[in-house]
């Protein structure tokens, strides 16, 4: 399943307001572990996608927002609710790690 | 859970894929762990690949490691995107615990986890990682555009990220210990000749500064132990890479022999030259045991030799009745034919066999 997209002008719709606590993939296509995290997101995505909502911010083309967040390292994974960032994983990390670290929003 | 399999490769990148490549070409049918996020190796944080025989145009690090992939699938090597997170490497049953748990067997094991960047090892280091200290200059470089940075360490690998980094930043820094670069010479000339990089000779990083995210760096001059300040906002980490030896490492000491600074130890006494560890048809090969060359090509040619003596080491487990006299019987024929290699397909074309 391919994940949404979003961009510097669909930000606040697609993340901020959202209900629902949304994880942002900040990546680039240059980025090596970006690739690597991808499918284990849109994996988690599919299990966990009534909790937590997944998508993607491509760096290259969206640089405001990444900016604004301080974005200096991809994969960056930044969780929002409520339009605040209320936690950020940075690096490609394996599955089971992730899992643990996203227990809060997915249990 | 009754089946064996011949052979199970932990670790991908040059070293892991070569020994996949022969071992599948030798009908081992290898099980290969490339790592759930670390598949390919360090090459997959690279750009130019400029030594690599037989790619006189140079190739892109992932590339490179997509084509080897490619070509250790083509011929039958089943490649698990995962983790491994136990080994039990004696006896002639060894066996292989994945990141969902899964057990899996094989009478031989090629170790090939490679390495690990090297912190600084500084107070406020982990804290600003990804805040801008970071440990790959292609996933970051992009973001430090027309900003100073600093790239540490004198080596190929920083010379190489300081030169790829003017892309982006104002200026690079390099942050060196001695006082000439270690790169090969066509490197270090091309960063000599960089307008964009600077030096800071006989130098070490003594603090990390910043809240929240970097804004510089204490230098210390290791000859006169003067200290000054260096405004960046970004920080490369490039002095180095430890072994990767943590799965061999547990509270009961270590599953087979390493040395002083962790890397595997292999070799017979005699020769010298083989992937053999301490444990009969336990073999090891890439970063996991290379102090010295630590090239791709120098990676690869130990993965095929470890896949080799993996193979023989298999036939003569098929003829004796113990690994160790296995590792014997293999060791001799090394030592009386070294040239001599069974032939492709010497061994059963069965994936895997049932044990009683």
């Amino acid at each position: 399943m391919a994940l949404k997209q979003t961009t510097d002008a669909t930000f606040a719709d697609d993340v901020l307001l959202s209900d629902k606590p949304v994880l942002v993939d900040f990546w680039a296509a240059w980025c090596g572990p970006c690739r690597k995290v991808a499918p284990i997101l849109e994996e988690i995505a599919a299990q966990y996608g009534d909790k937590i909502e997944i998508v993607k911010l491509d760096t290259d083309e969206n640089q405001d927002t990444a900016a604004r967040y301080g974005v200096t390292s991809i994969p960056t994974l930044n969780v929002y609710v409520k339009g605040e960032v209320v936690k950020t994983i940075i690096g490609a990390h394996p599955k089971p790690k992730l899992l643990r670290e996203l227990e809060e929003f997915i249990a | 859970m009754s089946d064996v399999r011949h052979v199970i490769i932990i670790g991908s990148g040059p070293a892991g894929y070569t020994a996949a490549v022969y071992a599948a070409r030798a009908n081992l049918h290898p099980l290969v762990f490339e790592g759930a996020v670390t598949a390919g190796g360090a090459l997959m944080n690279t750009t130019d690949v400029e030594n690599f025989p037989g790619f006189p145009d140079g190739i892109m690090g992932p590339d490179l490691m997509d084509n080897m992939r490619a070509q250790a699938v083509r011929f039958g090597a089943e490649i698990v995107t995962d983790d491994v997170t136990a080994v039990a490497l004696d006896g002639d049953v060894k066996t292989v615990t994945d990141g969902e748990g899964a057990v899996h067997r094989a009478h031989a094991v090629v170790l090939a986890m490679g390495s690990a960047y090297r912190e600084l090892g500084l107070p406020r280091e982990k804290e600003l990682s990804g805040h801008g200290v970071s440990w790959c200059a292609t996933c970051d470089g992009f973001f430090f555009r027309d900003q100073d940075i600093a790239v540490v360490g004198g080596g190929d690998s920083a010379v190489e990220e300081a030169t790829f980094l003017t892309k982006f930043a104002r200026t690079v820094t390099i942050i060196h210990r001695r006082d000439e670069l270690r790169a090969s010479k066509i490197m270090a000339a091309r960063a000599h000749g960089n307008e964009k990089i600077r030096f800071a000779w006989n130098s070490e990083v003594a603090e990390i500064h910043g809240e929240g995210k970097l804004s510089g760096v204490t230098l210390r001059d290791i000859v006169t132990g003067e200290t000054r300040d260096l405004n960046v906002t970004g920080l490369f980490v490039a002095i180095g890479h430890d072994p990767r030896n943590d799965l061999l490492t547990t509270a009961e000491g270590e599953q087979v022999h390493l040395d002083e600074a962790g890397y595997v130890l292999t070799g017979d006494s005699g020769s010298g030259r083989s992937t053999r560890t301490n444990l009969p048809g336990v073999f090891a090969c890439g970063d996991l045991v290379d102090h010295t060359y630590r090239q791709a090509i120098t990676a690869a040619g130990s993965g095929c030799a470890a896949a080799l003596d993996a193979e023989h080491y298999l036939a003569a487990r098929d003829d004796t009745d113990s690994p160790a006299a296995a590792e014997n019987e293999a060791a001799a024929l090394d030592a009386a034919d070294p040239v001599e290699c069974p032939a492709e397909g010497s061994l059963s074309g069965v994936p895997v066999v049932t044990s009683a």
